[in-house]
């Protein structure tokens, strides 16, 4: 019964031609001689009846029985038979089991792609851009209920996870983001200095970085790296909840699923942002200071002397009301996604992946817009 | 398949040792296969039915012992005796594993890409064959298994592990999670595959019922070794006090009384 599967090859010895193709099959019907099995029996012709005489055969596995009666169903098509000769009782069983089993292919229409369909396809994808936003919307409307509802009620309100997602979200993130801006504020002394040395005005450089940083990079920054590290891990804790019924368990249990998942992760977000911002801020101004006194001579008693003379307060101001903007936008996107997950491991994949970018292309959006209407009432 | 069944072994397993850390699995143990039966292993949770599944198919290397598969000393083969050898084997995960990222045709043909040269259209038709005889519609074929249902994710898996028309079928757990219905007609299944094919089916299950419907010979789990192999009769009069619960557990005996009725 040892057998050398890639060396065994089917024996075709084709009879002279008569009123039907006779043909004798010996050696092995196996997938490893499909291919010149095959060939030879899709060239008899279709216009006679054929017999096969398998007397003379070793083995037949289903790759062989397939090619055998791929011949019966083609010379069926064309009104002719096919007889079999020699069979063992195996053989015919296996043949039999193959008949039984011959996929016969659905009656599918095939798919249209006409202007319709694709402005049918356009039309969908519009409303389902609209209904997503609408369920952001109305994620926002339960965040605020439920944190209005445990103001009522404080003891239903999930304390100890607050501050583990504080710890989380907030205390572990500080590294990244102080690094981050400190070389931020790096790179905008060091570019700064090239260019105002042609003028001779070496010294504004202490308000270029002031301004930006206070103003936008500080907040945008951290508010990116805070999307992409906080909504994947909202999405992903919430998403694999969500995977293994969990979120369906809570629901029996009488624990709301937005009181206990939701609330405390967005609001540590709302709580930890701007921290982070300010820590940014601070981060920022220090690399900033340390280049200027490094490649321009700005002395750091200088600096801050034109950072307090010359920096007005409303720059942090307007830098520090965004935080809390985007630390809803990155929590409710988050959190929305991971509830979207169903029961598969790609949705949740995708689901984190759809949230981080979301989120982030969300809060260059909004810094957008706040841009515009700062620039409008002036400040 | 003319030979002697008793005579013919295909998988010989002798003196395995598993281990994990402190934890001994499997410690001197024994098991014979012969060609074309149907065998059930059975155990209770933790006795490493699935090990010494992984262990045959050189998923999990044992710390002591010989592998005989099909004539071919596993630990000893190289490279390309080991390549020849998974030709000639299936195997079918208990969720059936496919590749998510490929649909069920494909998933199918994946092996009958690595075995012999066929036109694509020789390799989707026999595809099509293979999944039409693991009991899976047409339409089947063209999704992906994130959209199949578990019972039809083990039917395509099963099919997977038929493409090559292998020798020996290893199942891990195949009815679990399917409805008594699905399950009975997944016995069915086998026991027809088994018949039509010849195959030789290494079958690690759970379930009363499939070792009653499928399995020619049953081989216990227990103290770290094959305690005892044997037909469904001869397991009732074992006297070892797992095996006794076993098997005359009230679940046992409704699963006796079915399959008498389905035969008498």
């Amino acid at each position: 019964m040892a057998r050398e599967p890639a060396h065994e090859q089917p024996e075709i010895a084709l009879s002279p031609e008569g009123r039907d193709s006779r043909v004798t099959l010996g050696g092995a019907l196996t997938l490893a001689g499909l291919a010149r099995l095959h060939a030879a029996l899709d060239a008899l012709p279709a216009d006679r009846p054929a017999r096969l005489d398998l007397s003379r055969i070793s083995r037949m596995d289903t790759a062989g029985a397939w090619a055998i009666c791929a011949l019966r169903e083609r010379l069926a098509a064309a009104g002719q038979d096919l007889t079999l000769e020699g069979t063992t009782p195996a053989q015919e069983n296996l043949l039999a089991t193959v008949r039984d089993a011959w996929p016969v292919p659905d009656t599918t229409p095939p798919p249209r792609q006409g202007i319709a369909d694709r402005l049918e396809a356009l039309g969908r994808r519009v409303a389902a851009g609209g209904q997503l936003l609408l369920e952001l919307a109305g994620y926002l409307g339960l965040f605020l209920l439920r944190l209005g509802g445990s103001v009522l009620r404080p003891r239903r309100f999930h304390l100890t996870a607050l501050v583990h997602h504080c710890e989380d979200v907030g205390l572990r993130a500080v590294p990244i983001v102080a690094l981050m801006a400190f070389l931020i504020g790096v790179v905008l002394a060091f570019q700064g200095a090239v260019q105002l040395r042609q003028f001779g005005a070496e010294v504004f450089v202490v308000d270029l970085i002031a301004i930006s940083i206070l103003r936008e990079l500080g907040i945008l920054l951290t508010a990116i790296i805070v999307a992409g590290r906080t909504a994947s891990s909202f999405t992903a804790a919430i998403g694999s909840m969500k995977m293994r019924e969990e979120v369906d368990a809570m629901r029996t249990l009488g624990i709301d699923p937005a009181l206990a998942l939701i609330v405390p992760r967005v609001l540590a977000l709302l709580l930890m942002l701007p921290i982070l911002g300010l820590i940014a801020n601070a981060a920022g101004l220090l690399g900033g200071a340390i280049m200027s006194w490094a490649e321009l001579g700005v002395s750091p008693a200088l600096f801050r002397t034109r950072l307090i003379a010359n920096t007005d307060v409303s720059h942090v101001f307007v830098g520090m009301i965004k935080a809390p903007v985007f630390a809803l936008i990155i929590g409710i996107i988050g959190c929305h996604a991971g509830m979207k997950v169903r029961g598969n491991a790609e949705s949740l994949g995708m689901m984190t992946s759809r949230a981080v970018v979301a989120a982030i292309f969300a809060v260059i959006v909004a810094d957008a817009v706040f841009s515009i209407f700062f620039a409008e009432i002036g400040i | 398949m003319t030979e002697d069944r008793d005579t013919d072994v295909v998988i010989r397993l002798r003196g395995i040792r598993n281990q994990f850390g402190q934890n001994i699995v499997h410690d001197d143990l024994d098991l014979d296969v012969c060609r074309g039966e149907v065998l059930g292993v059975v155990g209770g949770s933790g006795t490493g039915k699935s090990v010494l599944l992984r262990t045959i198919i050189g998923l999990q290397i044992p710390a002591a012992g010989r592998i005989e598969v099909l004539g071919t000393d596993i630990g000893r083969a190289d490279d390309a005796a080991r390549q020849a050898l998974r030709m000639r084997w299936g195997v079918m995960f208990q969720d059936g594993a496919l590749f998510s990222s490929l649909t069920v045709r494909e998933n199918v043909e994946v092996p009958l890409r690595g075995a012999a040269r066929l036109a694509p259209a020789t390799r989707r038709a026999l595809a099509d064959l293979k999944i039409s005889m693991s009991g899976l519609p047409w339409s089947a074929g063209d999704k992906y298994p994130s959209e199949l249902s578990g019972g039809m994710r083990k039917r395509a898996g099963l099919a997977r592990a038929l493409a090559l028309d292998p020798d020996i079928v290893f199942l891990d757990e195949p009815t679990a999670g399917l409805d008594p219905i699905g399950a009975s007609e997944f016995d069915r299944l086998i026991r027809d595959l088994s018949d039509s094919l010849g195959l030789t089916v290494f079958m690690v299950t759970h379930d009363l019922d499939s070792l009653h419907a499928c399995c020619d010979r049953i081989a216990v789990l227990a103290e770290k070794k094959v305690l005892v192999t044997g037909s469904m009769q001869e397991m009732l009069e074992v006297n070892h006090p797992w095996v006794h619960d076993y098997f005359h557990g009230p679940r046992a005996r409704a699963a006796l009384a079915t399959a008498d009725g389905q035969k008498g």
